[in-house]
């Protein structure tokens, strides 16, 4: 279908973004690999020799960088079960029959709106706080002992803000989804009676398996460098809890201001990246013609 | 089509849904509420705010006068819309040919440009930041359209590739036939198709931009600095701070919520990415 | 006739009006950018800086941020010639190290009314790098305890006048611990950072003995001198804190001494100006305040701090920048502050003059207190052992941002419950090997 005419002018229609990417990935990045072999402390000016493998090495063996792969999959994988699930859930029940959906919908999208170092500080402050948020409020109303969030559950206390800033986005996608089911089939096994259950899982949800994997790519993409609810909040502990991999390099190249162990930390961080990038993609692909 | 349901199966439906929603929304809520308190009434019991205290604007008094609210306003609606349309205008033909002349590695390609998002903003600041400076674009909104227009553009190509596809070849096939330029085909025939889905990624698309907070705290010190920076003055307090937070908070996400809600249908849909029909 | 002399005055006018361009264009109207910490005397001075633009014809951007995030941006553009700021608030800790690097503008020059001799000879010198003042002070701070008379009373206490030691003063946190009305003993410091928490944990140390390293720069953080003042800190939080202290700063703290929540609170003697404000506080009228605590010395038991304000070498407006700092920080600040917001809100802590003038000293009923405190602390010898490092908080090498703020983490991790305090001083003292090692300083 394509003459060779209207392919020259593709080439020449998507090469400005192709090229602009491919600097924005490419100059940054090899900048971010030379620092990577050079001693360079912002704090101790002067000459930047180079260092070899140093900074890898430092990189690689510090305490915290276990921690943070931990903490890193445990905020992405947290925080894509519950949005996953409770989307799942909550765009079944809006998929109901009910009066006032276009008002419920509205009022349950506003978490996303809301920049993340807002949403970092409401929560922290208005919420979570032991004795002025309105949890410890509740909990003093109650005759409990307020739960001190950020000490006792960091990472959860995080996954949990994070999850309501996502929430909205997966149960639309879900919602979407759900909605252009083909409501003969489902009354079509309505009728040969199949339970709701079953219904569910062996209707809906297989219809519902792309919307799901779009979720997940989408959300991972956002979560892998979640940043700004960590330096609000936590500013990444207490110790190393709620360090994740981009709040260590933060850490490492604007905290102790040494560029190149920071910047170390970004090549391995962009290693990483590439291989989750990588297996998305392939299981996105998948489902992408689908 | 319709199923019959009971009334009760509905209202209670319409509570259950209600409850998660309001739930959902409650943050948002709250705070502005607080926005309306004195700082002494703000950190009362819940209960206790709500019947018992009188309501001011004291709170948004005090923030416009300490930062200039509507130089950040004004700072974050140009780099979110500057960024947006900047972005459309290098997205729109690389989408459309992808669409429309797909090659063999056109879906590689874009699976690339989706890739360039996952590289941690925090490993390229100090490079970016030396580039920047020798470029004399440092604390300025033009360098802030860029860099967000970069980052935002995977996104947008990918949004607008899902929409254009939606759009049946054999129209263009038609119009090709009556021997339309590809300048012509793409003004009166693509264009008018694909502007719903064109909106809603340009919506999405100053949401994101507009609450990204890592470039353009880093990036700005004082002219450029949108409201992202005005928030980061209010991240610890000084004495009392619930009512004033509460009520800088408020003003960093009115707008945005606002047109959000004004546009809800286009948004909903860019909310999807483009991705489900 | 009329309409000659009517020529003449206006080339009179004409020529006048080109004197006044030719004295404009030697200081042009120019904007410059500050960049400061949200701490309540720099957001006076935000306030009244429309006086200073009103009289100079200059104007002011602000950058107004979080102490961490200041810290970071200011180091990074300082570091990296990015010019974006024309004046940066800094501490006692930056001015030497960045004045020796050659990142700050020398401000010797500052005018003949400045009065250079009015300014407190221990905050001068902790300002400058051989000899050269690289930063002009704001307020100067030493720490000293807040703890409410009307409390103490209730308790039967008395304080003493000799400084006590740690031990004593935990059983008077004890005594007047009382969480259920809402009164919890004491609130410390327990974010983490080197200039939260460890600004509390360094002069509890000194107090105990310890210190960060010893003569060959090896880290001593494992030392049992440390393990007993953490261990200290821990309980005294655990037992007679509020709940949530891991996420309280001196601001957080502040508010919830002056909000009535607090029986004791050791921290800046620059707080004063605050808890004793009517306007801001509720306990002004039922607040006093003793030294520090010692244990097994009384070194070091105060720390010393100073923010100031310095010109980077990067700035493109270096005299209309030097101009702002005369002003903010002259004689005549201090009077504009005392006359516009009371003089309880002074700065407080860098000259004479402040402490000469009757209506401060009566306004400031702690006053001399906080005066004998600052000329007392001693960054130069601040620890029992001897050390090769001077600071009484913090050690004024640029490796120990990193170091403070790694084991501010780990100490606030122990004080979560998610560690022992043995877990946490041996990560610290690992991390501190590494980086001093990384640096050269050890092998």
């Amino acid at each position: 279908m394509a003459t060779k005419a209207s392919r020259s002018a593709a080439r020449l229609m998507i090469s400005p973004a192709v090229v602009l990417l491919l600097g924005w990935m490419l100059v940054p990045l090899s900048l971010t690999i030379y620092f990577s072999f050079l001693r360079y402390n912002l704090i101790t000016p002067g000459a930047n020799p180079f260092a070899g493998w140093d900074n890898y090495y430092w990189f690689l063996t510090d305490p915290s960088f276990k921690a943070a792969m931990a903490n890193t999959l445990l905020l992405v994988g947290g925080v894509l079960l519950i949005t996953v699930v409770g989307g799942i859930l909550f765009a079944l029940l809006l998929d109901q029959p009910m009066w006032g959906q276009g008002i419920i919908r509205i009022m349950a999208i506003a978490p996303f709106f809301v920049m993340p170092t807002v949403s970092g500080l409401v929560w922290k402050n208005m919420f979570m706080n032991p004795v002025n948020g309105i949890f410890g409020h509740i909990a003093q109303g109650l005759g409990l002992q307020p739960l001190d969030f950020f000490s006792q559950i960091p990472l959860l206390s995080i996954i949990l803000i994070v999850s309501w800033q996502w929430l909205p986005f997966a149960t639309l996608i879900l919602l979407t989804a759900l909605q252009s089911l083909d409501q003969e089939q489902l009354e079509a096994s309505e009728m040969d009676g199949a339970g709701s259950f079953s219904r569910f899982l062996f209707i809906m949800l297989p219809h519902m398996a792309r919307a799901i994997t779009v979720v997940i790519l989408i959300q991972t993409i956002f979560l892998l460098s979640i940043f700004a609810e960590i330096l609000v909040t936590t500013n990444g502990g207490p110790g190393v809890s709620t360090t994740n991999l981009t709040y260590l390099i933060y850490v490492s190249s604007l905290l102790q201001f040494d560029v190149g162990m920071g910047s170390a930390g970004g090549v391995i961080a962009i290693i990483l990246a590439n291989i989750v990038a990588i297996f998305l993609m392939r299981m996105i692909g998948k489902n992408l013609d689908a | 089509m319709a199923r019959n349901v009971t009334t009760s199966r509905k209202s209670i439906n319409t509570i259950a849904a209600g409850a998660l929603g309001f739930l959902m929304f409650f943050p948002v809520l709250w705070i502005v509420i607080l926005s309306f308190k004195t700082e002494g009434n703000a950190i009362k019991a819940p209960l206790e705010i709500l019947l018992n205290t009188g309501w001011t604007t004291e709170s948004y008094g005090a923030v416009q006068a300490r930062s200039n609210y509507f130089k950040h306003f004004s700072n974050s609606l140009i780099i979110s819309l500057g960024s947006t349309f900047l972005g459309m205008l290098i997205a729109i033909p690389a989408a459309w040919s992808m669409a429309f002349v797909p090659a063999k590695r056109t879906k590689n390609v874009l699976m690339w440009m989706l890739s360039t998002k996952m590289l941690p903003p925090v490993g390229v600041l100090i490079p970016i930041y030396l580039i920047f400076r020798d470029l004399g674009i440092l604390d300025t909104r033009t360098g802030l359209v860029i860099v967000l227009m970069l980052i935002n553009l995977p996104i947008i190509v990918w949004m607008l590739y899902t929409y254009f596809r939606e759009i049946p070849g054999e129209i263009l096939e038609a119009a090709r036939m009556d021997g339309a330029s590809l300048r012509e085909e793409v003004i009166h025939v693509l264009v008018p198709m694909a502007i719903p889905g064109m909106a809603s990624t340009v919506l999405l698309n100053v949401i994101l931009a507009w609450n990204e907070a890592f470039w353009t705290l880093n990036l700005t010190a004082a002219k450029a600095a949108p409201l992202t920076a005005f928030i980061a003055s209010y991240s610890s307090p000084e004495g009392l701070f619930y009512a004033k937070l509460s009520a800088a908070s408020v003003m960093a996400i009115a707008p945005i919520l606002i047109m959000g809600w004004f546009s809800q249908k286009q948004l909903v849909r860019g909310l999807t990415f483009g991705a489900v029909k | 006739m009329r309409s000659k002399s009517l020529i003449r005055k206006n080339r009179i006018l004409i020529g006048a009006s080109a004197l006044v361009s030719v004295a404009a264009t030697a200081s042009v109207a120019e904007e410059i950018t500050i960049a400061t910490v949200n701490n309540s005397d720099m957001i006076i001075m935000q306030e009244l800086s429309s006086k200073w633009e009103e009289q100079t014809g200059h104007s002011v951007e602000w950058v107004v941020l979080e102490e961490n995030v200041l810290r970071q941006r200011v180091t990074t553009d300082i570091a990296t010639d990015g010019g974006s700021f024309d004046i940066i608030t800094i501490g006692a800790y930056e001015a030497p190290i960045w004045g020796g690097q050659d990142w700050l503008v020398a401000l010797e020059d500052l005018g003949d009314d400045y009065d250079y001799g009015d300014i407190f000879e221990p905050v001068r010198n902790g300002l400058s790098a051989d000899g050269t003042l690289y930063a002009v002070p704001f307020y100067a701070e030493s720490s000293f305890t807040f703890y409410r008379t009307d409390l103490f009373e209730d308790a039967g206490i008395e304080v003493p006048s000799e400084q006590m030691t740690y031990d004593e003063f935990s059983e008077i946190v004890a005594m007047v611990h009382d969480p259920d009305n809402g009164v919890y003993g004491t609130c410390q410091r327990g974010k983490a950072g080197w200039g939260e928490n460890m600004a509390f944990v360094g002069p509890l140390v000194n107090a105990f003995g310890g210190r960060w390293f010893d003569m060959g720069w090896n880290p001593t953080i494992d030392s049992s001198e440390w393990k007993a003042a953490i261990n200290y800190y821990v309980d005294l939080m655990n037992n007679f804190g509020p709940p949530g202290a891991t996420a309280n700063g001196h601001n957080e703290n502040r508010a919830l001494f002056a909000d009535g929540k607090c029986a004791t609170w050791v921290d800046a003697t620059s707080a004063a100006g605050y808890i004793f404000n009517p306007d801001e506080s509720s306990v002004h009228d039922r607040t006093g305040f003793f030294q520090a605590p010692k244990q097994v010395t009384d070194k070091g038991t105060g720390w010393f701090w100073a923010w100031a304000l310095a010109v980077p070498k990067s700035s493109q407006k270096v005299e209309a920048a030097k101009e702002f700092l005369a002003w903010s920080t002259s004689k005549e600040y201090v009077e504009l502050v005392g006359e516009t917001k009371g003089w309880v809100a002074a700065p407080p802590g860098t000259r004479q003059s402040t402490y000469d003038n009757a209506s401060y000293v009566e306004a400031a009923p702690f006053a001399a207190t906080v005066l004998n405190s600052i000329l007392a602390a001693n960054p130069a010898d601040a620890t029992k052992d001897p050390v090769p490092y001077t600071g009484v908080q913090f050690v004024a090498i640029p490796e120990f941002q990193g170091i403070g703020n790694y084991v501010g983490q780990q100490i606030s991790a122990a004080l979560a419950g998610q560690q022992s305090v043995d877990q946490a001083l041996a990560n610290s003292q690992q991390f501190a090997v590494r980086e001093m090692t990384k640096a050269g300083y050890i092998n």
